[in-house]
């Protein structure tokens, strides 16, 4: 592992308020999952297998370290309904699914989980930049993705209509894969087409979920027109989906957005998420600070950790790299430390977000030779 | 140490993002390089048409003696590197360190471009059949026949994604400037060196800045982006890229050369008087050229060759990169050399397969950041060994056993190929053949090219199409008769 500076952080006060409330988080929600009255199947047979007794052990977040590693190759398959927590028995159940490109995708179950997250993140956007009650455009993977039904659900709950394209990530991953350049350029331009003709439709687009390259493409396609993304009268952006590195931020904002957003530009914010997670928010992202984007979970929902590879239950230092680990913990889902596919550098709390964070992230580099990244 | 920026047309841009590269034995850091990124790029191309104009704002005359006097700064001035300088020998021991090619031959590259840029003027009328090159400005023209001429551009600059283990494949883009083309270069991720080298001897020689963007960065990313966005492009890779561009009419691909010598029945029985040809045509360079040759074709003395070749060729050996005398450039990634040995070990399981050189050392010679292939000869005794028809980055040649009258039908596609014949039924043949792409008649080394021969195509026919354009003045004054004559819509008497 790379070192970073060693920080000094102040472990009192929010951070530990925080705390405290992560640990009773994490009390409520292990009682849930393994309680028989409440449960899933898939924990409360697991439960069988473990040599403590997380109703009586599990007491804080610390205590998860107890729970064996958790095998991802788990979430591929059915049946589904094993996830189901019985409580939640009646409840409508949503799949979304990540990967798929060859074999079983990864999947999990949902039943509002899309919809707090995106709630709790609509309060970190600023209204200046994504007025209640605008029209977003969705330009971003449709199919089984929680993505494309969360982006809606995040403009209906701020008062606006949703415009999507349909977007087949697996078939992208498919074009890289055999190297067929020319059908994937093809295939963006006919996503970039679709958003285009919403754009040119009269539909008062205020608000933007794009990925990184699709927002790129989007720029330039509106550049070769003679207009721009802030002509079309799109204000604030919300990206994510696939990695994003200072550079192209600050590309983005230097050259696609008109500048920084104090300065007149559109306002862009980075994020960082998935099927598993949720949304992690990025601290106001300024040049001063180098672009670097640094992402929050949404705690005490979901914990983001950068632990040393070779020994999982230890944190790296602050600064100093890591892989990502993840938990989830929400009433609809479970997951004690999921090992991430990337990873990052670990940063220290901010007054925003009084827990650790994530920076600078990153495919894994053990497992980034394997790892095709494509329009989304 | 150097820290390279991206050049953006003309003006130097420094990235966030960066990458260290190293010297191949020391691990030294020799320069930090910023990398682009694929919007920086496409957002860039759209401005292409702007480097066209101001190189059409020179005479022809103008850009060519410009482009000579960059010769000479290229080859022998110190010159602008990034936040530093470089001089020729700092120049070529940058490059020696980065890529692992011995600096007498990094020198040679040198003087093989520093040539072509001197000789640019030969070079365009060769390729161009001495057209007048303001024809080319100007769009059309009269040769001087009486008819009318148009060529018209393909693209307002060539895209090219370079590699980092040959830099003697760069006389290959050096006519475009003259030519009246701005350039857009993917330099190789170990080879900077040229392209920016050149990029200040063609500034310092009054060409410019803006007419020239460089964007080192990664092949997937940058590379696509410059594939996908240039009218007119070229890229160097192996097998696989040659196959995904081939027949793509806006890309010039450039691959393994698969470089072949045939030895003639009439002349096969004196085989030993071209022994010193084929050494050179497989050893040369390291062996890393595409004109290098990888396989020695013959109907019959094939082991006697082999045997003769593995003699010359099984004994070389690794030698420091500063030395006079080193043959072999490392493999600075050195699981390059390990897999390719792997599949050569696996070559060699074939019958009718036979390692010449086996009885002089192991080939894999591995260091801890490095490694090296020593020259290998493998004698196949027909046509149908699989070995046959491979390439390595290395001095790897087969030495294989065919009837002549099989040989065009077996040799497949073929970069250069010297045939050593007088048979003049044979030559035939071979001139008609339609898989060969250099022919050299009689005892000419693969590895001599002449610069004023099209190679893989030629440039100016990849970036110029010629086309009808007709005047109204013209056809009045009659200097057409063969219009008028033939035309469907000649005017009544």
């Amino acid at each position: 592992m790379s070192g970073g500076e060693t920080e000094m952080v102040d472990m009192s006060g929010p951070v530990a308020d925080a705390q405290a409330v992560l640990d009773a988080h994490v009390r409520e929600i292990v009682q849930w999952h393994f309680d028989p009255d409440t449960g899933c199947p898939y924990w409360l047979d697991r439960a069988k297998s473990f040599d403590f007794d997380p109703l009586k052990d599990i007491q804080s977040f610390t205590d998860l370290k107890r729970f064996p590693p958790f095998d991802d190759e788990d979430l591929r398959g059915g049946p589904m309904r094993r996830w189901v927590p019985r409580a939640y028995a009646e409840s409508p159940i949503y799949v979304f699914e990540t990967g798929g490109t060859t074999g079983t995708p990864k999947s999990r179950i949902v039943i509002d989980d899309f919809r707090i997250d995106y709630e709790l993140f609509s309060q970190t956007i600023p209204d200046e930049y994504f007025p209640p009650g605008s029209n977003w455009l969705m330009l971003g993977p449709s199919g089984p993705r929680r993505l494309r039904l969360a982006v809606e659900h995040l403009c209906q709950f701020r008062g606006g209509i949703c415009f999507c394209i349909d977007l087949d990530p697996r078939w992208v991953i498919k074009l890289i894969k055999k190297g067929w350049m020319e059908h994937l350029e093809a295939y963006k331009a006919h996503c970039i087409q679709q958003a285009l003709t919403i754009l040119d439709s009269g539909h008062e687009i205020r608000c933007l979920f794009a990925t990184p390259k699709l927002l790129e493409a989007l720029a330039l396609a509106l550049e070769d027109r003679g207009s721009s993304i802030a002509e079309v009268g799109i204000t604030g952006i919300f990206s994510g989906g696939t990695e994003f590195t200072p550079q192209w931020t600050r590309f983005a904002t230097e050259e696609l957005l008109g500048g920084p957003a104090s300065e007149g530009g559109v306002y862009m914010t980075p994020t960082y998420g998935n099927t598993l997670m949720g949304l992690a928010c990025s601290r106001p992202v300024v040049a001063d600070d180098g672009y670097k984007i640094a992402y929050y979970a949404p705690q005490p929902r979901a914990v983001l950790e950068v632990i040393d590879p070779d020994n999982p239950d230890q944190l790296v230092e602050y600064g100093a790299t890591g892989r990502v680990r993840l938990t989830t913990l929400t009433k609809e889902f479970f997951v004690p430390g999921f090992l991430e596919r990337d990873e990052g550098e670990r940063e220290a709390p901010c007054p925003l977000y009084p827990w650790d964070g994530v920076s600078g992230v990153r495919p894994f580099h053990k497992l980034a030779e394997a790892t095709t990244v494509g329009v989304y | 140490m150097l820290e390279i920026p991206v050049i953006r047309w003309g003006k130097p841009y420094e990235s966030y993002e960066k990458k260290e590269i190293h010297h191949f034995i020391t691990g030294e850091p020799i320069a930090t390089v910023d990398q682009a990124g694929s919007g920086i790029v496409k957002r860039d191309l759209s401005k292409s048409h702007l480097a066209r104009q101001s190189l059409t704002g020179f005479s022809t005359q103008e850009l060519i003696d410009r482009t000579a006097a960059a010769a000479k700064l290229f080859r022998d001035a110190t010159l602008p590197m990034g936040n530093g300088t470089q001089s020729p020998v700092e120049f070529a021991r940058a490059q020696s360190a980065t890529t692992g090619l011995p600096e007498h031959m990094c020198r040679s590259n040198m003087e093989k471009n520093c040539f072509v840029l001197e000789n640019i003027k030969h070079v365009l009328d060769a390729l161009t059949r001495g057209l007048d090159l303001e024809i080319l400005r100007r769009g059309f023209g009269d040769e001087g026949r009486g008819v009318i001429v148009s060529y018209q551009a393909q693209t307002d600059a060539l895209g090219l994604v370079l590699p980092s283990n040959s830099p003697g494949v760069h006389t290959l883009w050096l006519p475009v400037i003259p030519l009246q083309m701005g350039l857009v270069l993917k330099p190789g991720g170990l080879e900077p060196w040229t392209p920016y080298r050149m990029f200040s001897a063609f500034c310092e020689a009054g060409i410019p800045p803006e007419v020239f963007s460089i964007y080192p960065g990664e092949g997937a990313d940058v590379g696509a982006a410059l594939l996908a966005g240039s009218s007119r492009c070229m890229i160097f890779g192996g097998e696989a890229t040659v196959q995904q561009y081939e027949g793509n009419p806006r890309v010039q691909v450039h691959g393994p050369g698969y470089s072949k010598i045939l030895l003639g029945d009439d002349i096969v029985d004196q085989w030993e008087d071209y022994l010193e040809l084929m050494v050179q045509s497989v050893l040369a360079n390291s062996g890393r050229s595409c004109i290098n040759a990888s396989g020695i074709w013959a109907s019959r003395h094939t082991k006697e060759i082999a045997a003769a070749l593995a003699e010359r060729l099984g004994p070389v050996e690794p030698l420091p990169p500063e030395d006079s005398e080193a043959q072999l450039a490392a493999f600075t990634n050195p699981q390059m050399a390990t897999g390719t040995w792997n599949l050569i070990e696996s070559d060699l399981q074939d019958s009718g397969v036979t390692d010449c050189t086996k009885s002089f050392g192991p080939r894999l010679v591995e260091h801890s950041s490095y490694a090296y292939l020593r020259p290998m000869v493998v004698h196949c005794r027909d046509a149908e060994r699989p070995v046959a028809a491979k390439e390595y980055m290395f001095p790897f040649v087969t030495v294989v056993e065919c009837p002549q009258a099989e040989m065009l039908k077996k040799i497949g596609r073929t970069l250069v190929l010297s045939a050593i014949t007088e048979d003049p039924e044979f030559q035939r043949q071979l001139i008609d053949a339609t898989h060969i792409d250099r022919l050299n008649l009689g005892p000419v080394s693969t590895i001599k090219l002449d610069w004023l021969q099209p190679h893989e195509g030629n440039l100016v026919d990849f970036l110029y199409r010629a086309r009808a354009l007709q005047t109204a003045n013209s056809r009045r004054q009659g200097v057409s008769p063969a219009v008028e004559a033939t035309s469907t819509n000649a005017p009544s008497a």
